[in-house]
């Protein structure tokens, strides 16, 4: 099965780490990129720019509407995602507790819906 | 017809008895919850008319678990049953496969039988992944049997909710592929806890019942041990499986003397100790004396080692105080909590007075942790009262009748009131 974890993480705590803290912290995401490449789990995967940067659009009556942001008032942030191959959701749950953000966010993770072919 | 009655009763029992694991054995094949439950009930349905006309088989469980089997081919053969279609082809291969297996044991005869799957089931019905609820009616629809109706009657719910309740959970597993066997290693003990978890809630749900729902919750009890018992079956080298079954054992066992005629609370020290079911006690004793050997104490080992002391008491007075108050100390540091620490003083206050007793319990009112909880102050009332300190006991009631929302509790506490000589207020 396919499983997308999405990365939920308040942006402030990366921001008040050291820059120590801040290489570790990212040789986190790099050694779990690579370890999941290699063992055939990863389909894709990538950090997203900051929540300040997004913009929203709606279509309302054939009109296209752009506005500045998201909806979400959270602290936590979608901040980034990896698409995995898992056998069932207990592997899947198992390599998202290795996500490096699951130590002080949270993961969420939801099968890949599959349609019938 | 007498036959037909006969064969109703006789499907009536192997249900009650084995449809948990006719249940998980074809979840096992058929790796769908829902198909799995529809191809029972039908070869169920179809046993009451082919029994009454052919009589019963050798083996009744072996002849449903087959039946259900072949229903749920027919089923995958005409396709309608799975989103994809290579699914139902590989399912449907197993099927033939198992089938092909089971032939040919018959031809060497060999006793049919099918495999008990019931270990890996209670670990996909209690997953983490499932909410609360879910985990607690998923587990008594599929492992002990119960109806929609009788789960939703004996946790208060309507039966449509309780329903729906079922029909997400059994979706979440197919759809978020909520695996169905028994965890790795080093996921399996934290696993068990939430089984343990559920077995115990179920347990104390029947056992904290309302005098108005008593006959239906009496129900939660029996099913609660049942599931320990088959648990202790399927795991026994676990101690605190043991220690779980021996803790429910010893509460049940005394069930009897716990509320008078009218509902109304009876105190343990205060039972009557001939209505309490020896055997049982005797049962629980052992089992966790047992488990206690393995040398891997836990939380429930601990509360069934307590429940035994207290149980195996012929008169109240005669109750190993100085170990019990040990024992919630040792309960305290597995299991840090502030109404174990109550519990604590509680013994201490029987083992050494109750002005000891008093000291824990005013740190603990220090703490605040337990500001809400009427069985604080309830706890230094009884004390106050013993060390003749009738004011302040009457204070301390008064704070417990004022928190506690639960009716007999309330008028055990308006009674102390009164025998204290206070006013029948609030």
């Amino acid at each position: 099965m396919q499983y997308m974890c999405l990365i939920y993480a308040d942006p402030t705590i990366a921001k008040s780490m050291t820059p120590a803290e801040m290489g570790a912290y990212m040789g986190g995401y790099r050694d779990f990129t690579e370890s999941i490449k290699t063992s055939g789990a990863m389909i894709a995967g990538d950090a997203l720019q900051g929540v300040e940067t997004a913009t929203s659009v709606r279509v309302r009556d054939g009109k296209t509407v752009v506005t500045d942001g998201p909806f979400a008032v959270t602290k936590e942030h979608l901040g980034g995602y990896y698409l995995i191959e898992a056998p069932d959701l207990d592997a899947a749950t198992a390599i998202a507790a290795r996500i490096p953000s699951a130590k002080h966010g949270t993961i969420e993770v939801r099968p890949v819906m599959v349609w019938d072919k | 017809m007498r036959a037909a009655a006969e064969v109703a009763v006789a499907v009536d029992r192997l249900y009650r008895a084995e449809s948990g694991r006719i249940l998980a054995s074809l979840i096992a094949s058929i790796g769908d919850f829902q198909l799995a439950q529809d191809v029972l009930q039908e070869a169920l349905t179809l046993a009451l008319t082919r029994w009454a006309a052919d009589g019963l088989p050798a083996n009744p469980a072996a002849w449903v678990h087959t039946a259900a089997r072949n229903r749920a081919i027919d089923q995958l053969r005409r396709g309608a049953r799975f989103a994809e279609k290579s699914a139902a082809v590989a399912t449907l291969e197993r099927l033939r496969d198992e089938e092909r297996r089971e032939a040919e044991a018959v031809a060497r005869d060999e006793v049919q039988t099918f495999p008990d799957e019931r270990l890996r089931l209670i670990f996909t019905c209690c997953h983490p992944a499932l909410s609360g609820p879910a985990q607690v009616a998923l587990t008594l629809r599929a492992l002990c049997g119960l109806q929609t109706e009788e789960i939703a009657r004996a946790f208060l719910v309507p039966a449509t909710t309780m329903a729906q309740r079922l029909v997400r959970a059994k979706a979440k597993i197919r759809q978020a592929g909520i695996p169905y066997r028994v965890p790795d290693a080093d996921q399996l003990a934290e696993r068990l806890d939430g089984v343990l978890g559920v077995i115990y809630l179920v347990f104390n749900e029947g056992y904290q019942a309302s005098a108005g729902a008593r006959l239906v919750r009496r129900d939660l009890c029996e099913e609660a041990i049942r599931l320990g018992r088959m648990l202790h079956h399927l795991m026994e080298s676990t101690p605190e499986i043991g220690g779980l079954l021996a803790l429910m054992l010893l509460h049940d066992a005394r069930r009897e003397g716990r509320a008078d005629a009218r509902g109304r609370l009876i105190l343990l020290e205060q039972q009557d100790r001939a209505t309490w079911d020896h055997a049982q006690i005797a049962e629980g004793k052992a089992l966790v004396e047992a488990a206690l050997r393995r040398g891997r104490v836990g939380p429930y080992q601990i509360q069934a080692a307590i429940a035994a002391l207290h149980a195996g008491a012929a008169r109240a007075e005669d109750t190993d105080w100085p170990q019990i108050a040990a024992l919630y100390g040792l309960l305290g540091r597995v299991q840090p909590s502030p109404v174990i620490e109550l519990n604590r003083a509680a013994a201490v206050a029987m083992a050494e007075g109750p002005d000891r007793g008093l000291a824990l319990l005013d740190a603990l009112q220090r703490g605040g942790e337990l500001a809400d909880y009427p069985w604080l102050p309830a706890a230094q009332a009884d004390l106050l009262r013993r060390a003749g300190r009738t004011d302040e006991a009457l204070a301390a009631y008064r704070r417990a009748l004022a928190l506690t929302q639960s009716e007999p509790e309330r008028e055990y506490y308006r009674e102390r009131i009164c025998e204290l000589g206070g006013g029948a207020s609030g």
